[in-house]
């Protein structure tokens, strides 16, 4: 038989983060506790709930526009004009997707040609490398430093670029680090950008878990980035709607439509009963959002100071719902020391290694568990580390 | 920080001292003495556990009772609620506007005890009317708190 499979899937190695699921698993241990999991652990409020039952019971099950419906739009647009002083077309520019993840694979497909080079700042999400080598990209990753606190630095930027460079793909607040980009720091990237005409793709999933004194800056927002800027961002995160799978695009609306193209042919529509709860979520939703970044915030707090505790060095996350601390001065490994850490104490937290090799000798504790979990995880980690 | 206190305990009034201030990003020493003086001020006026005494099968009932009263010159209503707020049996009572005056929670009782304290206390206080008692059949909800079951977390591995 001839092989059945294409070469450049194969190659792609499956998730590290998956692989110590699996491991997890493998043990079926209900004293296991988890610190793993990257989704909020609110259930999605009630009154935006309750506008998708409420599409159900009037029927509204039928396919959408491919871009969404327009009223969602709108109020997307109404949403980036509010939160990230950007204004979007809701005819042309905002593309109503399956999660976050459908966009950047959308994106990646609509622009880049064969050969052209995706910059990928890792650590970082599991999923950008291998969907710019589906679209024939060819990744260059950036290993970010801890002692930039995880931020892109313009001269780790410059020294990346080549003439194939085309797109700078930027995630901030970040997972797994929790690391933010103020809008100095974006500043700096931008005039890179800029010079060598680079466009950039933002994933800005995690903006409203921004924890910094400064409103979150969107890089799309500072002047002549607007026009090379695509912005991804979504439900999930901000308004605890994972299984809704809902998230959407924004920029340009030169690459919009090519992206559209890529959507309409693959996936045609979002789901309408979604698309209803969304625009709920949209209108009305601003006082949940704050409520649960507030929780978040506290959590976080709560982990720095227990961390600061244990002698474990942890820089100061300011997004998203992750800490990245390092466990370097223990002289194992990433991967050693999660395997050990869930034998020994039955915890399970992710090696940073999953997230890129600048990931190594870090892990990623998740806080969007209860402040009840987190206390009784930090004890085994306390436990842990003390007979080391 | 006075406010961040409040809303917190409101809805954990078990936490330690030193998780409250962690959260907080404050002084463990600063939020004690912050807890102390709103306790001291009655700004917190107790700390209450919420049972489900179903659940130890025990056999208790609440009742809110409506109560009509004819105020008094002078007092208005105070002096009579007062009569009814010192019994030991009353867990709440509210003047309320509507069709009666107030409202008086009676939790915990057994049937019979709700009926004697209707009956034999209540009514016969110096100005009030009348009564209409009503039992709870079931509690979904109380103080915020959904009355079930603990759900398990149900996130799935992805990645």
């Amino acid at each position: 038989m001839r092989d059945p499979l294409n070469s450049f899937i194969e190659q792609i190695p499956p998730s590290g983060i998956r692989r110590f699921f699996d491991l997890v698993a493998e043990m079926n241990d209900p004293e296991v506790v988890s610190l793993g999991v990257g989704e909020p652990d609110f259930d999605t409020p009630w009154h935006i709930r309750e506008e998708g039952i409420y599409a159900i019971t009037k029927g509204k099950t039928f396919y959408s526009a491919n871009a969404g419906l327009m009223e969602l739009r709108k109020e997307i647009s109404r949403y980036t004009a509010r939160h990230y002083g950007v204004t979007y077309d809701p005819a042309t520019e905002i593309l109503v997707t399956i999660g976050g993840s459908e966009a950047i694979d959308a994106c990646f497909r609509a622009m880049l040609d064969p050969g052209d080079e995706v910059i990928i700042p890792e650590p970082c999400f599991v999923s950008y490398k291998p969907c710019a080598i589906f679209a024939g990209a060819k990744p260059v990753v950036i290993d970010l430093k801890a002692e930039n606190e995880f931020r892109l630095q313009p001269e780790e930027l410059e020294a990346a670029i080549t003439e194939k460079s085309k797109i700078l793909f930027l995630s901030y607040p970040n997972n797994p680090t929790g690391a933010v980009m103020g809008k100095a720091d974006l500043e700096k990237i931008a005039e890179v950008v800029i010079r060598h005409d680079l466009f950039v793709l933002s994933d800005e999933i995690y903006a409203a878990l921004s924890y910094t004194d400064e409103p979150f800056t969107s890089i799309a927002s500072l002047p002549g980035m607007r026009e090379r800027t695509v912005i991804v961002n979504g439900f999930s995160k901000a308004f605890a709607m994972t299984g809704w799978r809902l998230g959407y695009a924004t920029g340009p609306a030169r690459i919009v439509k090519q992206m559209m193209k890529v959507h309409q042919f693959a996936i045609m529509c979002p789901p309408t009963i979604s698309q209803y709860a969304a625009i709920e979520a949209l209108r009305n939703g601003d006082e949940d959002v704050l409520y649960m970044r507030g929780e978040y915030d506290q959590r976080r707090r709560f982990l720095l100071k227990r961390f600061e505790e244990m002698g474990i060095d942890c820089f100061e996350a300011k997004g998203a719902f992750y800490l990245f601390p390092c466990i370097k001065k223990f002289g194992m490994s990433s991967d050693e020391f999660a395997e050990r850490l869930l034998a020994d104490q039955k915890l399970a937290v992710v090696p940073g290694s999953a997230f890129g090799t600048s990931g190594e000798g870090f892990l990623r504790i998740s806080y969007a568990y209860s402040l009840r979990d987190l206390k009784r995880a930090v004890e085994r980690i306390e436990a842990f580390v003390s007979k080391l | 920080m006075t406010e961040k206190i409040l809303t917190i305990l409101e809805k954990n009034a078990r936490i330690r001292t030193d998780d409250l201030a962690n959260i907080l990003g404050e002084d463990s020493y600063m939020v004690r003495q912050e807890v102390e003086r709103l306790e001291s001020e009655k700004v917190i006026c107790g700390y209450h556990t919420l049972i489900n005494w179903d659940k130890v099968g025990q056999e208790k009932a609440d009742a809110f009772i409506e109560v009509k009263v004819a105020p008094q010159r002078g007092v208005g209503f105070d002096q009579v609620a007062e009569r009814i707020w010192q019994y030991p049996e009353v867990s709440s009572i509210f003047l309320v506007s509507g069709n009666c005056d107030f409202i008086v929670l009676l939790q915990g009782k057994s049937m019979r005890e709700i009926a004697m304290f209707v009956s034999e206390k209540l009514a016969t206080i110096d100005g009030v009317l009348s009564t209409m008692t009503q039992f709870i059949l079931k509690k979904y909800k109380q103080d915020g708190f959904v009355v079930e079951n603990p759900r398990k977390d149900e996130r799935e591995a992805i990645s």
